[in-house]
């Protein structure tokens, strides 16, 4: 136990042109090229996949997991965003 | 918000079918039961890989070794993805491997059984993947998203794994009477192991009722053995195979196989340690693990040299 562990990696595939990366799991890597590498054994061997991202685990920022956080207050109180929040009076089409 | 409310929150989330995601509050029974649940898995998965490693080199044909590579290949990938599942619940993977290697965390009894003929690699495919399958389908909805995810990958992945093992007990089935008689003989000492994967019957099953509180576990151990016995059946009718129970019949009462009484006693010894394989296993998944930390170490180092470089080259310039 007394080995250092190789850093964590997050692993995020785009499945095909036209769609975004989206994130699949982690890996271990000792750097960002075998990171990549190890993705495309990992995630990809199916052809699940045309563009990899590795990113450190420890490099990414999130929100609190809360889903009452108030960090998320300000879009509720805004109906007005919606395009369902107008009336749209009879006859009006391509509204 | 206080543990009270956290717990209403969790407690809700469950209710709803929701899915728990690695940074909400969980209570502390339940992120150690998925850690341990998960590892074992994961444990499951790597070490499945010695059995069938085993015939790697003496396949019968080259077709038949790449399919078995890409196979096995896939099983270290399902174990990469469950570790990978494990560790956002806050615990480090050197940490799970090292509870593995000292015995402290288990691994299914399935992979303690040798896989003596080639045939053996086909009863793996159909019997304990289909088993596993069966196992796992529910687990794709299980509470915990990352678990639920890193299932469905598998699940995908499983169904070639089944389909390739039932090709190769039907060639051999079908193939001369000494071929049909390893295949048998293949069956024979699988099947029961086989149908103990699901583990024991639920009244003496230890975490069952609150694994099905929290979501984790969607069907009871009874129930998914006998949805397996029920798939099997006709499949091994079209394989021109017996299973190896004489109290195997259709009861039309319950519109399900009956089957004989399984040797609890065996599952328990296998669990124990003292399965045919249980040392082997270890012994040589710890020796892989200690021969290969000089590759771990060697590109920590050569990562750690090229950044240097590349560091020093930004100075320069």
């Amino acid at each position: 136990m007394s080995e250092t562990p190789w850093p964590l990696w997050e692993v995020f595939v785009r499945a095909k042109r036209g769609l975004s990366h989206s994130h699949v799991g982690s890996l271990h890597a000792p750097d960002a090229e075998s990171a990549l590498h190890n993705a495309r054994d990992v995630y990809t061997r199916r052809q699940e996949g045309v563009s990899l991202w590795v990113v450190p685990t420890a490099a990414i920022t999130a929100s609190s997991p809360d889903e009452k956080d108030p960090f998320f207050g300000p879009a509720a109180d805004k109906v007005y965003r919606h395009p369902t929040f107008y009336e749209v009076p009879e006859g009006a089409g391509h509204l | 918000m206080n543990e009270t409310e956290l717990q209403d929150h969790f407690d809700g989330v469950i209710a709803t079918d929701g899915r728990i995601e690695p940074r909400d509050w969980m209570p502390d029974g339940y992120r150690k039961t998925l850690i341990r649940q998960i590892a074992q898995h994961a444990h499951s998965e790597i070490i499945g890989m010695q059995p069938e490693g085993n015939w790697l080199t003496r396949a019968p044909s080259l077709k038949r070794k790449a399919i078995l590579m890409a196979k096995v290949q896939d099983e270290a990938g399902h174990g990469l993805y469950l570790y990978s599942a494990a560790e956002t619940l806050g615990v480090a993977r050197d940490e799970l491997l090292d509870l593995l290697h000292t015995g402290k965390q288990k691994y299914s009894t399935i992979f303690n059984y040798p896989t003596l003929t080639w045939a053996d690699v086909g009863a793996i495919g159909w019997l304990v993947d289909g088993a596993a399958i069966t196992n796992q389908v529910p687990l794709c909805r299980c509470s915990y998203g990352p678990y639920a995810r890193a299932m469905v990958r598998i699940c995908k992945e499983e169904s070639f794994h089944q389909r390739q093992g039932f090709e190769i007990l039907h060639t051999l089935s079908h193939g001369t009477a000494a071929q049909h008689a390893m295949a048998q003989d293949a069956i024979d000492r699988w099947w029961w192991p086989s149908l103990m994967m699901f583990g024991p019957p639920d009244a003496e099953s230890a975490h069952s009722a609150q694994s099905t509180a929290w979501g984790i576990k969607r069907h009871p151990n009874d129930e998914l053995r006998q949805r397996f016995v029920d798939m099997c059946v006709p499949q091994a009718e079209v394989l021109g195979l017996t299973l190896p129970d004489p109290d195997l019949r259709w009861n039309e009462a319950r519109s399900h196989y009956d089957f004989g009484p399984i040797d609890w006693a065996e599952f328990k010894t296998v669990v124990r340690g003292d399965g045919p394989c249980n040392r082997q296993r270890l012994a040589h998944r710890v020796a892989a693990h200690e021969e290969g930390t000089w590759v771990r170490e060697a590109a920590l180092a050569y990562a750690a040299k090229e950044r240097a470089r590349s560091n020093g080259k930004e100075a320069a310039a």
